[in-house]
């Protein structure tokens, strides 16, 4: 077991930060292996878990949060199981992906139940704390029925933090936000991050990890493929050899032009143009104009053919 | 009250299937009012109106549409998560369910029931119905309860043990009355208030002592579930 204190910066010097230790975590369900063997320490700043959809991130945070039992491994908040163990509850909020809101309470009643059920010592200050950092005092007290989908995901939100955790887990949080909402939300984590609590945060888009968080854990099909500093990671994944599929007004003078391009290590001519193979995507993008111009040759189309995130996820698993 | 029964009787009457309480105890009250107005021999109406729908029909079905409702919805819904969120012992959610669950169907089966027994017979027919009644809402809650947290399907296996075997087979194989709630609630009747309407096989002391145990054991198993609650995997 790990105890970090938190730092001078910390809003709550009082109470120290909390350690979330994953140690060689596996679940199966039947045949089918969700979350394979992973090993990951989770201490005080923000945190992106992140994944195609179906590497396991749900089924992680799950265990994280007490609602599944692994079915080899240990996941401990400092050092207790988070596993049939409530107390854990005390220093842990969880904003799950399902949508699940009592739509008949009005934000302030849910957020109220949520301090009182934590037995705060005063949950009306609470609760209004709570709703204030989510910047929902001006909708507080309509049904929750009557919301926007960022609006009860906020009003979860609040719930989960009513009672200051050291440990917030949320399972992509900025699904149905809109962009300003998002701002806001990426803010907020930031904010919790900076003053020390350990936050962690699940996403399928690179673009909002990115925006986030600095230390990422990048999960593909069960396995924890990559952990660390996300510019690193970011780094693999923009030097990683790039397929285009180039339409032009004259496809073999482009190949041959092409072909003395350093960024481009392999051209194919094809009946439907031409499959470019580039080391540097930034590189061949900027002088695939250029050669074409000098040239005189007019591209028609430029298409990405390997951007999914699986196949960027399956490449860093292979690096 | 705490906020644990709160939210589940707010959630509980503020669902639509809540409706579906009513038609049936009034049912109950309407053929009990006018059996009575048109002078019918309580002999020919009082048993299968007070138990062949009252506690074979409006008891269970009543305390079945509650008790899966005020757990059950909320797993079914997601919304139980941010109960089980916080640092709560289970026991302190189970038992205000099972409270308010307990509560609501007693107060919406005991009326009609005390009502109808009044008259049928006696005011101490009344009262030994609706107690009677209370007790087997107290059972079948905490059966339906920990029924919604051992399958999904708890309304579906709920109606099989009501239908099937406390209907069905309760009235063919005698030996399947002495696990019937149903046969529970009227041995007790009878006893607070003896009276020609109510019969049953089963003992009295046998009846007490496996309600309690229904009650007890359940609720039992039920914090246990709890403790161990899964979401289920959404990753395949």
């Amino acid at each position: 077991m790990t105890t970090i204190s938190a730092g001078p910066q910390a809003a709550a010097p009082t109470t120290p930060a909390s350690t979330l230790d994953l140690a060689g975590v596996s679940r199966w369900y039947g045949n089918v292996v969700a979350v394979n063997d992973v090993t990951m320490r989770l201490g005080p700043g923000v945190t992106g878990l992140l994944g195609p959809n179906g590497a396991g991130k749900t089924t992680l945070l799950h265990m994280m949060a007490g609602f599944l039992a692994p079915s080899r491994g240990a996941v401990t908040l400092d050092g207790e199981p988070t596993w049939r163990n409530p107390d854990v509850y005390r220093r842990l909020g969880l904003v799950s992906e399902r949508e699940a809101v009592h739509a008949f309470l009005s934000a302030y009643e849910f957020v109220l139940a949520s301090a009182k059920l934590h037995r705060l010592p005063d949950p009306a200050a609470a609760a209004r704390r709570a709703i204030d950092l989510v910047e929902m005092a001006d909708a507080q007290d309509r049904r929750i029925g009557t919301y926007s989908k960022g609006m009860r995901q906020r009003t979860r939100v609040a719930a989960a933090l009513v009672h200051d955790p050291q440990v917030l887990l949320l399972d992509e949080p900025f699904n149905g936000m809109d962009p300003r909402q998002r701002l806001h939300m990426m803010a907020l984590l930031h904010r919790l991050g900076d003053a020390g609590r350990t936050i962690l945060f699940s996403s399928h888009i690179l673009e909002e990890v990115e925006q986030v968080s600095g230390t990422v854990q990048v999960m593909v099909a069960g396995r924890l493929a990559a952990s660390g500093d996300y510019r690193t990671i970011r780094r693999l994944m923009t030097n990683r050899p790039h397929v285009f599929a180039v339409r032009s007004t004259d496809d073999r003078a482009l190949a041959v032009a092409l072909i003395a391009e350093p960024s481009v290590t392999g051209v194919e001519l094809g009946r439907d143009g031409l499959t470019v193979r580039a080391g540097d995507y930034g590189a061949f993008t900027r002088a695939l104009p250029k050669i074409a111009l000098a040239r005189g040759i007019r591209v028609r189309s430029l298409t990405p053919e390997d951007e999914s995130l699986e196949s960027v996820f399956s490449y860093l698993v292979g690096s | 009250m705490s906020t644990v029964s709160w939210i589940t009787a707010r959630g509980l009457f503020g669902r639509r299937r809540f409706l579906l309480l009513l038609p049936l105890p009034a049912l109950l009250l309407v053929l009990a009012i006018v059996s009575r107005s048109l002078g019918v021999d309580p002999g020919q109406w009082g048993p299968p109106v007070l138990v062949g729908l009252g506690l074979a029909v409006v008891l269970p079905v009543v305390a079945l549409i509650v008790g899966t409702g005020v757990l059950g919805a909320e797993i079914d819904d997601g919304t139980v998560v941010h109960i089980l969120t916080k640092p709560l012992p289970r026991w302190q959610i189970v038992l205000p369910k099972l409270a308010v669950a307990t509560g609501v169907s007693a107060a919406t089966v005991a009326v009609p029931l005390y009502v109808a027994g009044v008259l049928a017979d006696s005011v101490r027919l009344g009262l030994g119905l609706a107690a009677a009644s209370a007790l087997g809402a107290l059972a079948y809650s905490a059966l339906f309860l920990v029924l919604s947290l051992l399958t999904r399907r708890p309304v579906l296996l709920g109606l099989v043990y009501v239908l099937i075997w406390e209907g069905l087979l309760g009235r063919f194989v005698d030996g399947t009355k002495v696990l019937s709630i149903q046969q529970w609630v009227i041995a007790i009747a009878d006893r607070i208030a003896p009276t020609e309407l109510l019969g049953t096989t089963v003992s009295v002391p046998v009846a007490a002592v496996l309600t309690a145990l229904v009650a007890i054991g359940s609720t039992i198993l039920a914090i246990d579930r709890l403790r161990s609650f899964s979401v289920a995997g959404e990753t395949s």
